[in-house]
């Protein structure tokens, strides 16, 4: 296996709610090499999306240890995860999440802005990537012009704009028709196929499929971890 | 971690930007504000009505206490005056018809020899009678003043002479009927030709026009609201030497009125009194007073300080300005809030866009310099705009009402500044908010 670039360490999360303690996640370990395609599927209450979070950074285990790349991100900051999340990771939501009053040129570029890159290099990335998911022609669109396939291609040329270690997809095609979730999860294989991690989490069995190693979460806990 | 602890000061939010980011930072705002254009509006015309208001009226507050003290300086500052006013009671007497009575009531020439003599510091004693009369140009007539005095007159109350001169000692000496016309009174004796030589005719006596006023209001609007209906003064005042008013019209007035006569016996209608020393003007009214009350019980008197009007014109403009001062606050204040409402019903609106712009990398200081930014920008353009209408409305007013108006170039500065500051402290609270959510709970808001 390739070395690896996400490491959980008996990760634990538990949430106060009122009197009731909440365990959403109760000792999670795993790791992820460069270059994976893994699914992580899962009754709805088992974790999933708390998982995701801790993954994307949005938030920090109970206890435990999370390594992104070389760095020990479990304890840090706000300021700091701040900036793992926009210069380490992609994020590929269910609604798509662009911002309604930018145009696609501009949503692909956000990422970049909280980087401070200059202008001209944020402007000549985002084009490139707009080429690449078939939106060289809608560039100055705004987001409700586009169609959801569209919409969320434009996503994923944002995901991808800080060239990521990894890229999390949250049901990325759930709030798509069939034929153009296909168009999308084409583009996912193509964008492993090019050597890009990718950690899909989804309901749906059959694209849990396309990924090659399938991660399924049951209670808070591992239930199995398959490698196909 | 709370967000006020990350932004603990304005300037560390500022602090590290540079000026290309910063003006990205403004092109965002100037979009997000452009999606909500007449919201914008709205919230802004707040500001811009505080603002306008600050300026139009300190405007025309100055322009207002401006003139009024012009006028009064315009008495002199160094002058006491003092008038004869007809006694209350003694008014209602000659309203009782009694016809052979003769009003005696007044400043007398034994006053001006008592104050010349027992008052230290007072170089010039300026006595003046008025005769309210016709004056006549062949069939041209107006209503006026006519004001016996002394040479020193225009001198002493800052009166300039425009044309001609005023008449002399020698003029005074030898009752001359010589005569110097107020300006406004020109145009109407002599529309097409130069006064100056001519003869205007007052009762029976024509009198010889030496000299035309230069234009200004002889009168300052002081205390004159207590004089009584037939004693307002006249809107043209014409000059002749004291001694040629003695010799033409004694010391007894002879006044016709519906059916019956009215004699007064008046010897001064007014005395200027003039003070060596600035610091001396107070006192030196506090001892006229003094003798005026020891020698005129009946109060027959007004005694006018110009440089207590000029203090309490001063005062008055102070407590004007305070007025001013909170009102023009109470509008900023109740404009900053409906901004900062404004802004808390938008970062509701936009925490979606919050959370986005958090998973994608915005640091909590981020967040809060956009809404801040934001929230300038619109207190801001409101400001600007209030400033340009807050200049042109003393325009207007100068223009349709004929108002003096006068801007000080620090009160667009100011009411400025403050619509800025007011941005920064009503839009600090909401950006806070705003950066303060849960990246994970704004995300999942719908």
């Amino acid at each position: 296996m390739a070395e690896s670039i996400v490491q959980f360490k008996s990760v634990r999360k538990t949430y106060q709610m009122g009197p009731v303690t909440v365990e959403a996640l109760r000792g999670v370990s795993f790791s992820i090499g460069a270059g994976e395609y893994i699914s992580i599927m899962g009754p709805s209450g088992c974790g999933k999306s708390t998982l995701l979070n801790l993954l994307g950074c949005l938030d920090r285990p109970t206890s435990g240890q999370y390594l992104l790349g070389e760095e020990d991100v479990s304890q840090m900051d706000d300021d700091s995860l701040s900036t793992v999340r926009g210069g380490r990771l992609g994020f590929v939501f269910q609604s798509y999440n662009l911002i309604q009053q930018l145009t696609v040129l501009e949503n692909i570029e956000v990422p970049l802005y909280y980087q401070h890159r200059t202008e001209a290099e944020s402007r000549e990335i985002a084009v490139r990537l707009a080429e690449r998911v078939g939106l060289g022609k809608r560039l100055e669109h705004k987001p409700f012009e586009l169609s959801g396939g569209q919409q969320q291609r434009v996503a994923i040329a944002r995901a991808l704009v800080n060239d990521p270690l990894v890229i999390l997809a949250d049901e990325p095609t759930g709030n798509l028709d069939s034929s153009s979730g296909a168009e999308i999860m084409e583009l996912f294989d193509e964008l492993n196929a090019q050597g890009k991690t990718l950690i899909l989490v989804t309901h749906d069995p059959k694209i849990s499929l396309r990924a090659r190693r399938g991660i399924r979460l049951c209670d808070g806990q591992i239930e199995s971890d398959v490698s196909r | 971690m709370s967000a006020a602890k990350s932004n603990d000061s304005l300037f560390g939010l500022v602090r590290g930007l540079t000026a290309a980011q910063l003006r990205r930072i403004v092109r965002v705002g100037i979009k997000s504000l452009w999606l909500h254009r007449l919201r914008s509006l709205l919230t802004a015309l707040g500001i811009v009505f505080g603002v306008c208001s600050v300026i139009a009226m300190l405007a025309i507050g100055e322009g207002a206490s401006y003139e009024a003290q012009e006028q009064i300086k315009n008495l002199g500052s160094q002058n006491i005056i003092l008038r004869s006013v007809k006694p209350p009671e003694e008014q209602k007497v000659s309203d009782k018809a009694s016809q052979s009575f003769v009003l005696q009531y007044g400043l007398t020439y034994l006053d001006i020899q008592r104050i010349r003599s027992t008052i230290p510091g007072v170089t010039v004693v300026l006595p003046a009678r008025t005769i309210r009369d016709y004056v006549w140009r062949l069939s041209r007539r107006v209503d006026c003043d006519v004001t016996g005095t002394v040479p020193w007159y225009p001198a002493t109350r800052n009166q300039r002479v425009a044309r001609g001169r005023f008449f002399t000692e020698e003029d005074m000496a030898g009752q001359a009927s010589v005569c110097v016309l107020g300006a406004e009174m020109v145009p109407a004796l002599f529309p097409l030709e130069s006064p100056l030589g001519k003869h205007v005719r007052v009762g029976s006596d024509y009198y010889e026009v030496i000299g035309v006023m230069a234009p200004g209001s002889f009168t300052a609007k002081t205390d004159d609201s207590a004089d009584a209906e037939d004693q307002k003064p006249a809107a043209n005042r014409m000059f002749i030497p004291l001694e040629t008013v003695k010799m033409r019209y004694g010391e007894v007035l002879m006044r016709r009125r519906s059916g019956s006569f009215e004699a007064q016996r008046v010897q001064l209608h007014e005395a200027t009194v003039k003070v060596d020393s600035l610091q001396d003007v107070t006192g030196v009214a506090a001892a006229i007073k003094q003798l005026m009350e020891r020698n005129h019980p009946k109060k027959d008197y007004q005694i006018v300080v110009p440089l207590e009007l000029l203090r309490r014109a001063e005062r008055t403009k102070q407590i004007f300005n305070i007025v001013l001062g909170s009102i023009a606050a109470i509008s900023l204040l109740v404009g900053g809030i409906g901004i900062m409402n404004i802004m808390l019903a938008s970062v509701t609106e936009r925490t979606r866009e919050i959370g986005i712009r958090r998973a994608l990398g915005a640091r909590r200081r981020d967040i809060v310099l956009q809404f801040l930014v934001e929230t300038v920008l619109l207190s801001g353009a409101g400001g600007i705009l209030g400033v340009l209408l807050g200049i042109t409305i003393p325009f207007i007013v100068t223009h349709a009402a004929g108002m003096r108006t006068i801007i000080t170039f620090w009160s667009p500065l100011l009411a400025f500044s403050i619509s800025a500051l007011v941005g920064v402290v009503f839009g600090i609270y909401p950006a806070i908010r705003a950066a303060a959510m849960d990246p994970v709970e704004a995300l999942r808001h719908e």
